[in-house]
C-alpha cells in the first residue's frame, strides 16, 4: 500500500514539474503574460499578434522540438541499454552520437546544407560509428568496462576527424559545424522540427513494436531463439532502429549527450516494478530535456546556453552520485 | 642460469636505453630540419652557433627550436604523469586525459582567464596545476568510495563524469567572452606551435623535478603494486607514495596542459611500449616513458606537418594513432579484470 502511494506521489510530483515548466517555458518574461487573463487570451487566440508570434511560433516550437528530441533520445538509450544489458551502453557513452555528427559534417562538405542530406548523413555516421564501437568491444559478450573504453577510443578519433574537418572547410561551413557540435535547441521553428517528428514518431512507434521481442532477447540469446526468435535478426534491426533515433535527433539539435544515459535509469527507478520502459524512458527523456533547455535559456542573462552544455554537465553529475551511490 | 638470464635482461635494457636517446636525438634533429621549408643540418649548425641573421634564422627560433622544445618538455611530463598514474592506481588504463584531470586543468585556466583576468603564461601554468590537482583529488575521492580502494572501473567512470563536467563548464564559461575563447581555443586543440622560447623554457625546470621525483619514488611503486599489505611489510609507505606521486602528476600535467592544450593517448600508450620493451620494473618503465614519449610526440608533429598544406595539429595525429592501440589494449585477456 505505501508503495503504491510513494508510485502515485512521484508520478504526481513528475508530472506537476512537468506542467509548471511548460507553463514557465511560455509564459515567462516581461509583457507576455502578466495574469491569467492574458493567458487565456493568448490560448484562445485573442493576443496581440506580438506576443502569439513569441509564444505559438518561438516558444511552442522549441519547447515541443525539446519534447520530441528528449523522446527520441531517451528511447534509444534504453533501446541499446537493453540490447547490451548494460546501462553503459547508451549512445552518449559509447559516443557514437560523434558519429552521426561526422555523417553531418561530410554531409556538409560534400552536398552543402541540405536538411535530408544531412539526416542520412548522421544515420550512416552513427551506423558506422555504433558497428565499430560494439564488434571491437565484444569478446564473448559485452563488458561495460570495454564498452567504454572502446567508446572513448572511437569518439576521440573521431572528434580528431571532426575538428580537422572543420579547419579545412570553408569558414561559414565551420561556423555552421562549430554550432552543431555544441548541441543546441536555438532557433528550432515548427518548419525545422516537423520533419524530424515524422521521422522520429515512426521510429518510435517501430520500437514499440518490437518491444516484447526486445525483452526477450534480454532472457539470453539462446532463451530467445528457443522462443522462436531470430536473434541476429532483431538485433539488428532493432539496433538499427535505436541508431536512427539518436541520428535523427543529433542531425537537427548536435550532439546532445546523457539524456540516453540518464533517463532509461531514471525511469527505472520510478517505476513501480523497477523495469526499463519505453514509454517511461521517454516520458522522463522529454522531461530532462525540457528542463535542460529551461536551464541553458535563464541561467545567464542575455544570452542562451547551447542545451547540450547543460545536460553534460548535469548528466556528468548524475553520474558522479550513481557512483557514489554504488560505491556505499 | 637464472642470475645469467638477469645479467641479459640488464645489458638490454641498456642497449635499449642507448638506443632510444639516439632515436629521440635523431628525432630532434629532424624537427628542426622539417617543414614548409626544409632546412639543411649544416645551416642549422651555422645558425646555432654563430650570429646569423636572417629568414633561417627566424625560422629556427621563432618556429621550429620553440616547437620542438615544447615537444621534448611536455613529452617527458605526460610519458612520466601516465606511467605514474598507471602505477598508482594499479590500472593499466588510465591516463590524465581518460580521467579527465586534464579537462579539469583546462576548466580552471577558463576560469582564470574570464574571472580573474589572467593573461601571462605563468598564471595560466598556476592555475593549469591547480586545476589538475583538484581534479586529480576529486576523482580519486569518488572513485575509491567504495571499500576504501581504487576500483579502476569506478576510477576511470568518476573521470569521465567529472571530465564530462568540467569539459561543459569550460565551453559554457567560454563562449559567451569573446576575448576568453580567443585566448583559450588554444587549449582545446593540443598543439605544439608555440611561437617563442619563453614558454618551453618556463616548464623546463617544472618538468624536471616532476621527472626526478617521478625517478625518486620508482623503487617504492615496485613494491606499492603488490598491494598495500605487502607493499607496508616491505617497509614501504604506501601512503607516502601516493602522496608525492600525486604531487609529481599535479605539477606535471599542469605543465604539459599550460603548455600545449590536452593531447590526448600519448600518456596512456607510451608506459605499454615502455613495459613491453624493459618487462614490469618501474625504474626501467619510468626512464623509458620520459625518453619515449617526446619521440612520438615530435615524430606525430612532423607528420602532421608533413601530410596537410597549413599543417595538422599534433593531438590530432596522436588520436589517430592512439586509439587504435587503446583498442588493443582493452581487448587483450584479463584486461577488464583488473
Amino acid at each position: 500500500m505505501s508503495a503504491m502511494t510513494k508510485n502515485l506521489l512521484s508520478k504526481t510530483l513528475v508530472l506537476a514539474t512537468a506542467l509548471t515548466l511548460v507553463y514557465f517555458t511560455l509564459f515567462i518574461g516581461d509583457d507576455i503574460a502578466n495574469n491569467l487573463q492574458d493567458i487565456w487570451q493568448l490560448i484562445s487566440g485573442e493576443a496581440d499578434k506580438y506576443q502569439s508570434i513569441v509564444v505559438w511560433q518561438w516558444r511552442a516550437s522549441r519547447l515541443f522540438s525539446a519534447i520530441i528530441i528528449g523522446a527520441a533520445l531517451a528511447i534509444s538509450g534504453a533501446v541499446f541499454q537493453s540490447l547490451v544489458r548494460n546501462p553503459l551502453g547508451s549512445p552518449d557513452i559509447t559516443g557514437f552520437n560523434v558519429g552521426a555528427f561526422t555523417g553531418v559534417l561530410i554531409a556538409i562538405a560534400l552536398f552543402g546544407n541540405i536538411y535530408w542530406y544531412s539526416v542520412v548523413g548522421a544515420i550512416i555516421g552513427g551506423l558506422c560509428a555504433a558497428i565499430l564501437v560494439y564488434l571491437f568491444a565484444y569478446r564473448d559478450g559485452h563488458s561495460g568496462f570495454r564498452l567504454i573504453i572502446v567508446g572513448i577510443a572511437i569518439s576521440a578519433t573521431l572528434t580528431a576527424f571532426n575538428q580537422w574537418l572543420s579547419l579545412t572547410v570553408s569558414l561559414e561551413t565551420a561556423m555552421t559545424a562549430a554550432l552543431w557540435s555544441a548541441g543546441s535547441l536555438n532557433g528550432m521553428t515548427w518548419l525545422r522540427i516537423m520533419p524530424a517528428t515524422l521521422l522520429i514518431v515512426a521510429l518510435m512507434g517501430l520500437a514499440l513494436l518490437l518491444n516484447t521481442r526486445m525483452k526477450l532477447l534480454e532472457m539470453g540469446d539462446d532463451t530467445a531463439a528457443a522462443l522462436g526468435i531470430s536473434v541476429n535478426k532483431t538485433r539488428l534491426i532493432i539496433m538499427l532502429i535505436g541508431v536512427s533515433l539518436t541520428a535523427v535527433a543529433t542531425a537537427i539539435t548536435g550532439p546532445i549527450s546523457f539524456i540516453s544515459l540518464a533517463a532509461p535509469q531514471i525511469a527505472r527507478r520510478l517505476h513501480p516494478q523497477k523495469h526499463i520502459t519505453l514509454v517511461g524512458s521517454a516520458l522522463v527523456g522529454a522531461l530532462l530535456l525540457m528542463s535542460a533547455d529551461f536551464i541553458a535559456q535563464h541561467s545567464m542573462q542575455n544570452a542562451t546556453l547551447p542545451v547540450g552544455l547543460v545536460t553534460i554537465s548535469l548528466g556528468g553529475l548524475y553520474l558522479v552520485y550513481l557512483i557514489i551511490r554504488e560505491g556505499k | 642460469m637464472i642470475n645469467g638470464q638477469t645479467q641479459n635482461s640488464v645489458t638490454s635494457r641498456y642497449q635499449w636505453l642507448i638506443l632510444c636517446i639516439l632515436l629521440l636525438a635523431l628525432i630532434i634533429v629532424a624537427s628542426l630540419c622539417i617543414g614548409a621549408k626544409p632546412i639543411s643540418i649544416n645551416d642549422i649548425y651555422q645558425v646555432l652557433f654563430s650570429d646569423q641573421t636572417g629568414l633561417t634564422s627566424t625560422i629556427i627560433f621563432e618556429g621550429r627550436l620553440p616547437r620542438t622544445l615544447n615537444g621534448l618538455f611536455v613529452g617527458m611530463a605526460l610519458g612520466t604523469s601516465g606511467a605514474l598514474i598507471q602505477a598508482i592506481t594499479r590500472n593499466p588504463l588510465a591516463d590524465p586525459g581518460i580521467l579527465g584531470i586534464n579537462l579539469g586543468a583546462s576548466l580552471a585556466v577558463a576560469i582564470a582567464v574570464v574571472f580573474l583576468g589572467a593573461t601571462q603564461f605563468s598564471a595560466f601554468f598556476i592555475y593549469a596545476a591547480l586545476g589538475s590537482l583538484v581534479a586529480s583529488l576529486l576523482i580519486f575521492a569518488i572513485g575509491s568510495l567504495s571499500a576504501g580502494k581504487v576500483d579502476p572501473l569506478k576510477l576511470t567512470l568518476a573521470g569521465i563524469a567529472l571530465g564530462a563536467v568540467f569539459a561543459g563548464l569550460s565551453s559554457a564559461l567560454i563562449l559567451f567572452n569573446p576575448l576568453a575563447f580567443d585566448q583559450i581555443r588554444f587549449w582545446t586543440v593540443g598543439s605544439l606551435d608555440i611561437r617563442t622560447l619563453s614558454v618551453p623554457l618556463y616548464i623546463a625546470p617544472i618538468v624536471i623535478v616532476g621527472c626526478l621525483l617521478a625517478l625518486s619514488i620508482t623503487p617504492a611503486l615496485n613494491a606499492f603494486g603488490l598491494g598495500d599489505a605487502l607493499a607496508a611489510t616491505l617497509g614501504s609507505n604506501p601512503i607516502r607514495v601516493q602522496i608525492i606521486g600525486l604531487i609529481t602528476i599535479t605539477l606535471l600535467c599542469g605543465a604539459a596542459t599550460a603548455a600545449a592544450g590536452p593531447i590526448g593517448f600519448v600518456s596512456l600508450m607510451m608506459p605499454h611500449i615502455a613495459r613491453w620493451m624493459v618487462g614490469p620494473d618501474q625504474r626501467w618503465i619510468i626512464p623509458f616513458s620520459f625518453i619515449l614519449t617526446p619521440c612520438l610526440l615530435l615524430i606525430a608533429d612532423i607528420i602532421g606537418r608533413l601530410l596537410v598544406v597549413g599543417e595538422l595539429r599534433v593531438s590530432i595525429v596522436t588520436a589517430f594513432i592512439g586509439a587504435p592501440i587503446l583498442i588493443y589494449l582493452v581487448r587483450r585477456k584479463g584486461a577488464s579484470s583488473l
